[in-house]
């Protein structure tokens, strides 16, 4: 009696303790996945990607629910400067640790300290306590021995890259929403101040012609272009068309400059093909 | 069985496609385009061959410093200064490295060989789009060496032309009326220089007043009224020749001969049985025809380009307002209606716009507006100033400024002045003497 009773003691001590050392992670593991990326949400709020008809309402309830969430945690800008980082970090890093140089030690700081900016401003103290104390680790050991930087620099990688699926997973949700939109507004007025800053409009022009020069772009998620492509380009060569010839050029050339595009973080498939619609005719006439 | 399985299921398969996303962009900058024109290499022989035809040290940077100016003036182009320039004149002629060129944030570049072949200049150029990484442009020209500024000129409105999709204005000349002495006892000379201000040249020796020279914009001849024996006299000059030749004696008060768009006629107003009406004169025939017959006064008529319609100033609402009609004379229609006087209309060679004088408040002004009248804009202010002419290309107008001359208000001296349509660039033209009544040639390579 008192063995079996002794037996169950045990047994019912040991799922006890199993139980209170398992829970605690199962209940860490959801904290894991809120903090990140959500930004993007900010953007997608406004106006003009609500869609229409039936679906808006729920939809527009949907996304003010998430902009509440949002609008207490980081601004859009900052994780763009975090992916970019983290992103770029790598290369330069791997080039320094090539070298072997003692330059190549200051990087990682720079870039555990952006992490750390980032993680305060997003005013999530779990993550972000976690955050410092393993920047803290990084910083202590690994500062001054190239080949553990090495190692810090493919975990920011791996952070990076989790940072984007998670991006991604988000834009997806949101794009079963806005399937086939164009930009927000937002977006399309960031693209647009950008390239109006580079585009130097040939004078010349007479604006009694059509001076409407369409370029379909092929981009890179960074918003590099990869292929510029003129619509009209059979226009080009045509007689008495010499100032279409300039017109195309010019906007060519803007598109130049401007590399990479201010496109938007996130919903790359929506917009890695572009057309800009170069219309000079506004500017003549006025 | 199997097909329709697989039809099914690539009917099933979704797929995600979206539409093409397009961004209209409307505006742009206006800014200078940033060019640099590179010097045009020489070898050492070219070199000391020109030197000794044209006391020129390195011509191929004289020429060079000639588009650049002309560029410069336009307002267009930025050339941007040839101490940032990473590449030797003589390999950038063969390969541009376009990336030292981008650094310097150059979006065009021009650069270019001078060569001296059998007696002769021989000026090969290239312009490059530096942000493509490919010439948009290769010409070469040969001619005698004293030639050399009308090539630099040339080179200008190749690289405007290719740049700005419209001709240049930097192969042409200006006629103008060199005035020298006090206002009482004015000497006035036929002038001509290019547009630049340089090669300046009189026609006149200064015994005759001479007034409103006006080229033809189909060759290189001038009209211009010349007072004989204090009777207005109309006088054709061909500028190659030097030939002169009377048209004819006006009576009374006689203006602004100009010439037709063909050349063919000329058009001026003078005053006949009391009133002042616009007339033309067929240059073959000598026959004169009169347009208006209006009791008012009706003064300064210049043809539209396609020789249709004729622009003119008139009082006849009491006032002096700018007025156009066909070229027969009807369909008279008023198209000023600001406040102010309105005079000289000038159509322009684009036959988009005429160009005024207008006077209000004790101002002059220069602008310009619409066919129709509308879009009037105002250009340039000032306490004395008329008599605008266009270039060529119709975006640049030059016209004359008189100012005093010291604090107190004593004295005048008048200037020539050129302004672009933007309203913004607007220069003196360095001339010798004081000037007065400019008018601008067509294109010489024309």
């Amino acid at each position: 009696m008192n063995r079996s009773i002794i037996i169950s003691c045990v047994l019912h001590t040991v799922i006890i303790i199993i139980t209170a050392m398992s829970l605690p992670f199962l209940s860490k593991k959801p904290l894991d996945i809120p903090p990140i990326v959500s930004v993007e949400l900010i953007q997608i709020a406004e106006k003009t990607n609500v869609p229409f008809a039936p679906k808006a309402k729920k939809i527009i309830e949907k996304v003010k629910e998430k902009e509440k969430l949002v609008s207490e945690q980081a601004p859009p800008k900052k994780v763009k400067k975090t992916k970019t980082k983290t992103v770029v970090s790598p290369d330069q890093k791997n080039k320094k640790v090539e070298n072997q140089t003692p330059e190549a030690i200051p990087l990682p700081d720079k870039t555990v300290k952006k992490i750390k900016t980032k993680e305060e401003n997003k005013q999530n103290p779990e993550k972000v306590d976690k955050e410092v104390k393993q920047v803290s680790e990084f910083e202590k050991k690994d500062l001054f021995d190239p080949n553990n930087i090495a190692a810090l620099i493919d975990k920011s990688k791996e952070e990076s890259a989790e940072v984007i699926k998670k991006n991604n997973d988000i834009t997806q949700d949101q794009e079963r929403n806005i399937e086939n939109t164009g930009l927000t507004l937002s977006e399309e007025d960031a693209l647009k101040a950008q390239i109006f800053g580079c585009w130097s409009i040939p004078l010349g022009l007479p604006y009694n012609e059509n001076l409407l020069v369409r370029v379909k772009l092929k981009l890179k998620p960074d918003g590099s272009v990869t292929k510029t492509e003129i619509l009209d380009h059979a226009r080009m060569n045509k007689p008495g068309q010499g100032f279409y010839k300039v017109l195309a050029e010019s906007a060519l050339r803007a598109v130049k400059l401007c590399q990479p595009l201010r496109v938007p973080t996130t919903g790359y498939e929506r917009w890695k093909e572009l057309q800009l619609n170069f219309d000079a005719r506004e500017m003549l006439e006025g | 069985m199997i097909k329709k399985i697989i039809t099914l299921f690539l009917i099933l398969i979704p797929i995600n496609s979206y539409a093409l996303i397009e961004v209209d962009i409307t505006r742009g900058n206006l800014d200078p385009l940033p060019v640099a024109v590179s010097p045009l290499s020489i070898d050492e022989k070219s070199r000391k061959s020109f030197e000794k035809v044209l006391k020129k040290e390195n011509i191929g940077e004289e020429i060079s410093s000639i588009v650049e100016n002309n560029l410069r003036t336009s307002g267009l182009f930025n050339p941007l200064s040839k101490e940032a320039f990473l590449q030797a004149p003589d390999i950038a002629n063969l390969k541009p490295r376009f990336e030292d060129w981008n650094l310097i944030k150059a979006q065009a570049l021009i650069t270019g060989k001078v060569n001296f072949i059998d007696d002769k200049l021989r000026v090969e150029f290239r312009l490059w789009d530096v942000l493509a990484a490919k010439e948009m442009m290769a010409l070469a020209f040969t001619t005698v060496p004293s030639n050399w500024r009308r090539v630099g000129h040339i080179i200008s409105d190749k690289v405007y032309e290719r740049l700005t999709g419209e001709k240049g204005y930097f192969d042409t000349r200006i006629i103008y009326v060199a005035e020298e002495g006090p206002k009482t006892q004015r000497i006035k000379k036929l002038a001509i220089m290019d547009q630049d201000g340089s090669n300046n040249k009189f026609l006149t020796l200064g015994n005759e007043l001479v007034l409103t020279p006006r080229f033809n914009p189909a060759s290189q001849m001038v009209t211009y009224l010349s007072y004989f024996k204090n009777l207005p006299r109309v006088y054709l000059l061909d500028i190659e020749t030097g030939t002169q030749e009377v048209v004819g004696d006006f009576p009374g008060m006689t203006f602004a001969p100009r010439f037709s768009p063909d050349g063919k006629k000329i058009i001026m107003s003078f005053a006949k049985d009391g009133k002042s009406d616009i007339y033309t004169m067929d240059l073959e025939n000598r026959l004169v025809e009169r347009i208006t017959n209006h009791p008012s006064i009706d003064t300064s008529p210049s043809y539209s380009p396609d020789g249709k319609f004729i622009t003119f100033n008139s009082d006849r609402s009491g006032y002096q307002q700018i007025y156009i009609m066909k070229n027969d004379g009807s369909g008279v229609k008023r198209i000023s209606f600001g406040n102010g006087l309105y005079g000289t209309p000038v159509w322009s060679p684009r036959g988009d716009l005429i160009a005024f004088t207008k006077l209000h408040k004790g101002k002059f002004y220069i602008g310009v507006m619409r066919t129709d009248g509308s879009g009037e804009r105002l250009l340039t202010e000032n306490y004395y100033q008329e008599a605008p002419s266009w270039s060529p290309n119709g975006r640049v107008l030059i016209f004359y400024r008189e100012t005093k001359t010291n604090a107190k208000g004593e004295g005048f001296s008048a200037k020539l002045w050129s302004i672009d349509l933007t309203g913004y660039n607007e220069r003196q033209i360095k001339t010798s003497t004081d000037a007065s009544d400019p008018s601008w040639s067509s294109l010489l390579s024309n």
